[in-house]
């Protein structure tokens, strides 16, 4: 539930700053040897078919996924068993609705929130580390002040405030978990920085008159790429993580959107009724997502850090 | 004509109804029914969330009542089918005009603490709940009780000894209120009325409602109180009628999930649960009858529609307001969704109120098939739906999984009986009621609970007076009627003319009355299920040793 | 080291003062107030309310107050929602609790979590190195509020070993599913983390030199590797504390533990803004002292550090 440790933040800077001493080569070296990973390849193909899944499944659903069948829902919920003949193939949920349909929605707007969030952090955290690392001194160590004090701050209690108090919506889900990912984000691109930015490229594009902002953005931002995919990929996850976590508290995506958080929340709710399969399905793609996402963001960062591990 | 009620019969009644476990052969028996009593008289039963406060001034839900009457008794107090029995008062008269009650009090009545309970003590409890520095947030009662100068008292423009109750003696308590209600004494069941012992409230400052500092005069004592986990009361042994209780400990555990109270009574943790999960009480009273209880509570379930100019433009259309009530299958939403014992609604006062006659309405007696055809007739008329103008409704509604439910239903019954899109919007319990009570919403969930057995709980939300009004309905009949109705002789006619009206220009969409749904171990026995109210108290169960 | 220690300490104070400021910023932009009910208060009746507890105040005087108060006296004032008691008496209770099964949880998933690391790692490749990663993964993946329904069905319903939920006094058989619940993921990142720095470390020359003298496995691990491999360890267990203290926003909700989790989420439903601020400030400064023993104790492992 805790957002990426120091440890991963450590291992992740020794792999870009190895990279970054092997020069050319490394993004093949580094597809090579992510490939010769048997997990990472099984993830990246899952994940794949995961997103395939979100994207085309309505295709194949019989039902929309808002449609109530009124005669299948509530008490007598227990009669929407998963079966192909009624085109229910994954059952229904407490309200009558086709569960395939839910799933397809939920698993969608799971990954949407992840991938968006951890774009959001990236984003975020990579141009503000790499302000800071690039202007060092004073301005630095301000700036990397503040990203400490935030860091203090409980977000979780702060994101389920704002969430109530403001409403829940998406957006706010995106700036609340955006808020708080971009912190480690930014100390990391801020040590990558530090070092990139005594290289002679630098060095000569300063000689040459290029202004810091166009240095920053041109030639230290390119540079934090392998570190930033890397984290990407493991953030990913644990925001998919976070918003069930929200999602439990009834704060996360509300109808008649869902994810598959809210989706094995309501479940959960029912496992005593003998109904599991509402908890099943969802919880089996929550699973098998965060597992693909694990492997790949591994493989990448063992492709990075040629350590022989 | 003054008269003398009859109370002193049934207290001579009652007294000998519950005189006390006998015990024979080791095992005590009940007096009245002679049923083999448990050796171990104690039970715990679950709610939702916890206290805002126990203390019966400031008492604000239903929950705290229930304890606040248990540890403290009133003048007057519920039998378990809801009619007044006299508590601390002995008996009492009212004065011919109906205005001024005059109540005895029983001189064996004592505080926990030993000091006896005197006229005093009534006193000071209703000016501790009016006054303006203590802010009760239950100090409305009093106004709606009609006691004299209430509303001044409160509003602090005059000071709570003009307040209409005072004690001429240690043993008489009198009451002055505007206008002759022939429920008054049923209102004295209530907390905010309860007496206070001025010494322990002055003592106990802060604490006073800690254990220990909380002095009670009724069947029971506070023993614990662990906030947001459970709290203990326990047998007061000066209770003046001691010797009638029988169970001895009563333990309120905190559970804020309803599904984990279920699973943990399963587990046979809770002897009793007051909030069962929707939906499952077909299934509970299938694999544990005699277990799974329902009964009529007095509230119930409505969509207030917004009828000002921030609400939809299209309804304000009587025809498509007509139409989405006609389309609302209350048959789903009562038999699947609920299925608790829940009843459909077709108009707005609760079926179980005392005296009260469902008015015959059209749109009652048609099957769903003949109110769907009917709804797709006005909807065509008014010019929205599938073939005219698309309509789009935002539903409203505070966090909850069965609200959610509902509103998701809803939403498709309109969306695939008359082509009408819907939005669904919840909020938190307080920003829906900032967001209601603006009229910044189309349609918005709402439930309403009776505070006295009569039509007019619910009635007077229809006139264009009333504070609760959020839809900001207007007719003038209605106003009119529920006015003619305060004196009439006979006001049930008038109240089902109002319901008429209301149907008619569809004011609101009623959906069910509430039901309670409750899972009780079977040993714990009398349990009032009678009471339209839901007021219980410990003193009147007791626990059967069961096979 | 001192001087790092006051630094440290220092950046509390703005901390804090962001919370709060925060906090009261929500708070005036929020709509719906802490005394809204079904049937709104008379107006004569609100404004007594709202004097009782000095919301008639402006708003810059509001904070003032507050944060006088909470300097001066440590009183965080009366609860809004809790008409009986004070927000000092919400986390007298609470935080107890949530510091009991706290505590225990972080024990349990640092004991439990590096001895599955050291395992995997010295093991590697074998199938209790497989083993230790799919638990870990799965562990990890699996959202505690999955796992707490399910702990109670199987110790509470079918086993009938362990109360369904409630604190009573922090008795141990309803400290263990909370507990668990609490403290999976946590051990099992710790085991991650503990497998990729231990196997790092035995690789490192100094560990392979140890080796090729002929020390015994045993000794070398325990004498030569495990202090090492356990700095990434140490500078997880920040966070992973603080996560522990917010977890039980879940734990109280599935188990009714009763801790300041429960408290929280509830106050902010019911808009008790002194219980928040209270309990947010209490976590906001937690979490500043945790981090700072995570720093005090990895200097003091590793000397390379020098502040």
């Amino acid at each position: 539930m805790a957002m990426m440790g120091n440890s991963d933040v450590d291992l992740i800077n020794d792999a870009a700053h190895l990279a970054e001493v092997r020069g050319r080569s490394l993004w093949q070296d580094a597809w090579a040897r992510f490939f010769r990973n048997k997990a990472a390849v099984a993830g990246l193909i899952v994940l794949i078919a995961v997103t395939l899944f979100a994207i085309f499944g309505s295709y194949f659903a019989k039902y929309e996924p808002d449609f109530v069948d009124f005669s299948l829902m509530g008490a007598n919920a227990y009669r929407g068993v998963p079966s192909i003949e009624t085109g229910h193939y994954f059952g229904v949920d407490q309200d009558g609705r086709d569960l395939f349909a839910r799933v397809v929605q939920g698993t969608g707007i799971s990954l949407l929130v992840g991938v968006i969030g951890a774009i959001v952090a990236v984003f975020l955290g990579t141009l503000y580390g790499a302000v800071a690392g690039y202007l060092g001194g004073r301005v630095d160590s301000i700036m990397m002040r503040i990203v400490d004090i935030l860091l203090s701050i409980p977000f979780m209690f702060v994101l389920i405030l704002m969430l109530v108090i403001f409403g829940r919506s998406l957006l706010m889900l995106f700036i609340g978990i955006g808020l708080i990912s971009w912190l480690n984000m930014a100390r990391i691109a801020r040590g990558q920085t530090l070092t990139i930015k005594n290289k002679e490229f630098v060095e000569a594009a300063i000689a040459t008159g290029v202004s810091p902002f166009t240095i920053i953005l041109r030639h230290i931002v390119p540079n934090l790429a392998g570190i930033v995919i890397v984290y990407a990929t493991l953030l990913v996850p644990e925001i998919i993580l976070f918003e069930s976590f929200v999602s439990y508290l009834g704060l996360g995506v509300q109808e008649p959107n869902t994810s598959l958080g809210a989706l094995i929340n309501l479940g959960a709710r029912q496992m005593n009724n003998g109904t599991l399969w509402m908890l099943l399905y969802p919880l089996a793609f929550f699973l098998i997502t965060l597992f693909a996402f694990f492997f790949v963001g591994d493989g990448l960062r063992d492709a990075l850090d040629p350590k022989d591990r | 004509m003054t008269f003398k009620t009859k109370l002193l019969a049934t207290t001579a009644a009652a007294l000998i109804a519950t005189g006390g476990a006998v015990w024979a052969d080791g095992h005590a028996t009940h007096p009245v029914t002679g049923e083999t009593l448990a050796s171990e008289q104690s039970f715990s039963y679950s709610i939702l969330d916890d206290f805002p406060s126990i203390d019966p001034q400031f008492v604000e839900d239903v929950e705290g009542s229930s304890v606040a009457r248990d540890l403290f008794e009133g003048l007057m107090v519920e039998s378990a089918s809801g009619e007044a029995l006299p508590g601390v008062a002995e008996s009492f008269e009212v004065s011919e005009d109906g205005l001024t009650y005059t109540f005895t009090l029983r001189e064996n009545a004592v505080w926990s603490n030993g000091d006896p309970v005197v006229a005093g003590d009534f006193v000071y409890g209703l000016q501790r709940a009016a006054d303006p520095a203590n802010a009760s947030p239950y100090s409305w009662y009093i106004e709606v009780m009609g006691v004299e100068n209430a509303g001044a008292v409160i509003a602090g423009e005059m000071p709570v000894e003009d307040l209409g109750v005072s004690a001429p003696d240690d043993r008489t308590v009198v009451y002055t209120i505007d206008a002759p209600r022939p429920y008054f004494p049923q209102m004295l069941t209530f907390p905010t009325t309860f007496p206070a012992n001025r010494a322990a409230v002055e003592a106990g400052g802060d604490n006073y409602t800690d254990p220990g500092n909380f002095v009670s005069n009724g069947a029971y004592v506070l023993s614990e109180y662990v906030p947001g986990e459970k709290l203990v009361r326990v047998r007061n042994e000066s209770y003046w009628n001691n010797d009638a209780t029988i169970i001895d400990e009563v333990t309120a555990l905190i559970i804020n999930d309803s599904n984990q109270a279920l699973t943990r009574y399963l587990a046979g943790e809770i002897d009793l649960v007051m909030d069962v999960p929707a939906g499952q009480f077909p299934r509970l009273s299938a694999e544990y009858p005699g277990e799974a209880l329902s009964f009529p509570s007095s509230c119930s379930y409505y969509y207030l529609i917004n009828h000002t100019d921030s609400g939809n433009p299209a309804l304000q259309d009587p025809n498509v307001r007509a139409a989405l009530s006609l389309a609302v299958d209350r048959g789903v939403i009562v038999d699947n969704i609920l299925a608790g014992g829940q009843k459909e609604a077709y108009t707005f006062t609760h079926w179980a109120v005392s005296g009260w006659q469902t008015p015959d309405i059209d749109i009652a007696s048609m099957s769903q098939e003949e109110r769907n055809a009917k709804a797709q007739e006005l909807m065509a008329a008014a010019g929205y739906g599938t073939d005219g103008e698309p309509l789009t409704v935002e539903i409203l509604y505070n966090t909850s999984d069965s609200h959610r439910s509902i509103a998701v239903a809803i939403g498709q019954m309109w969306k695939q009986t008359l082509g009408v899109e819907t939005e669904l919007a919840n909020q938190e319990w307080a920003t829906y009621l900032d967001t209601r009570g603006e009229q910044n919403y189309q349609v918005a969930r709402a439930g309403w609970c009776a505070d006295y057995n009569e039509p007019s709980t619910y009635l007077d939300l229809f006139t264009s007076g009333s504070s609760y009004n959020d839809g900001k309905f207007v007719n003038e009949e209605i106003d009119a009627l529920m006015a003619e109705a305060k004196t009439a002789e006979d006001a049930m006619p008038l109240y089902m003319e109002v319901e008429r009206i209301a149907s008619e220009e569809t004011a609101i969409i009623p959906i069910y009355h509430y039901a309670s749904v409750r899972m009780k171990d079977e040993n714990l026995a009398n349990w009032p299920t009678e009471n339209f109210l839901q007021n219980w108290y410990s003193k009147d169960l007791y626990i059967t040793a069961g096979e | 080291m001192f001087s790092f220690i006051v630094k440290r300490l220092a950046i509390a104070v703005p901390t804090l003062l962001i919370l709060v400021i925060f906090s009261f910023v929500l708070m005036f932009a929020a709509p719906g107030g802490p005394f809204d009910s079904e049937r709104p208060l008379p107006p004569e009746v609100m404004a007594n309310v709202l004097e009782r507890y000095g919301l008639d105040q402006p708003y810059w005087k509001q904070m003032f107050d507050y944060v006088k108060n909470v300097v001066l006296h440590f009183d965080f004032g009366p609860s809004f929602q809790y008409r009986d008691r004070t927000v000092n008496d919400v986390i007298a209770q609470g935080f107890p609790v949530t510091l009991t099964y706290g505590a225990w949880s972080a024990l349990v998933a640092v004991i439990v979590g590096v001895s599955l690391g050291v395992a995997a790692a010295i093991r590697q490749n074998t199938w209790l190195d497989y083993f230790a990663v799919g638990i870990t993964i799965g562990a990890q993946a699996l959202p505690n509020f999955v796992m707490a329904p399910i702990l109670v069905l199987i110790f509470t319903l079918w086993l009938g070993w362990l109360p369904g939920g409630g604190w009573n006094g922090g008795q141990w058989d309803h400290v263990i599913m909370p507990v668990i619940a609490l403290s999976t993921s946590y051990m099992a990142s710790i085991a991650r983390i503990t497998r990729s720095s231990m196997l790092e470390v035995m690789n490192s020359n100094f560990i392979r030199t140890a080796l090729a003298k002929g020390l015994p496995m045993r000794r070398v691990i325990w004498r030569h590797a495990l202090k090492p491999a356990m700095l990434p360890v140490i500078s997880y267990l920040g966070p992973a504390m603080v996560g522990m203290i917010t977890g039980s926003v879940v734990v109280d909700v599935a188990f009714s533990t009763g801790g300041i989790g429960q408290f929280f989420v509830n106050s902010a439903f019911n808009r008790d803004y002194a219980v928040i601020m209270g309990i947010t400030i209490l976590v906001g400064a937690l979490t500043i002292l945790f981090n700072l023993l995570v720093d005090i104790l990895y200097a003091w492992i590793d000397p390379k550090i020098r502040y």
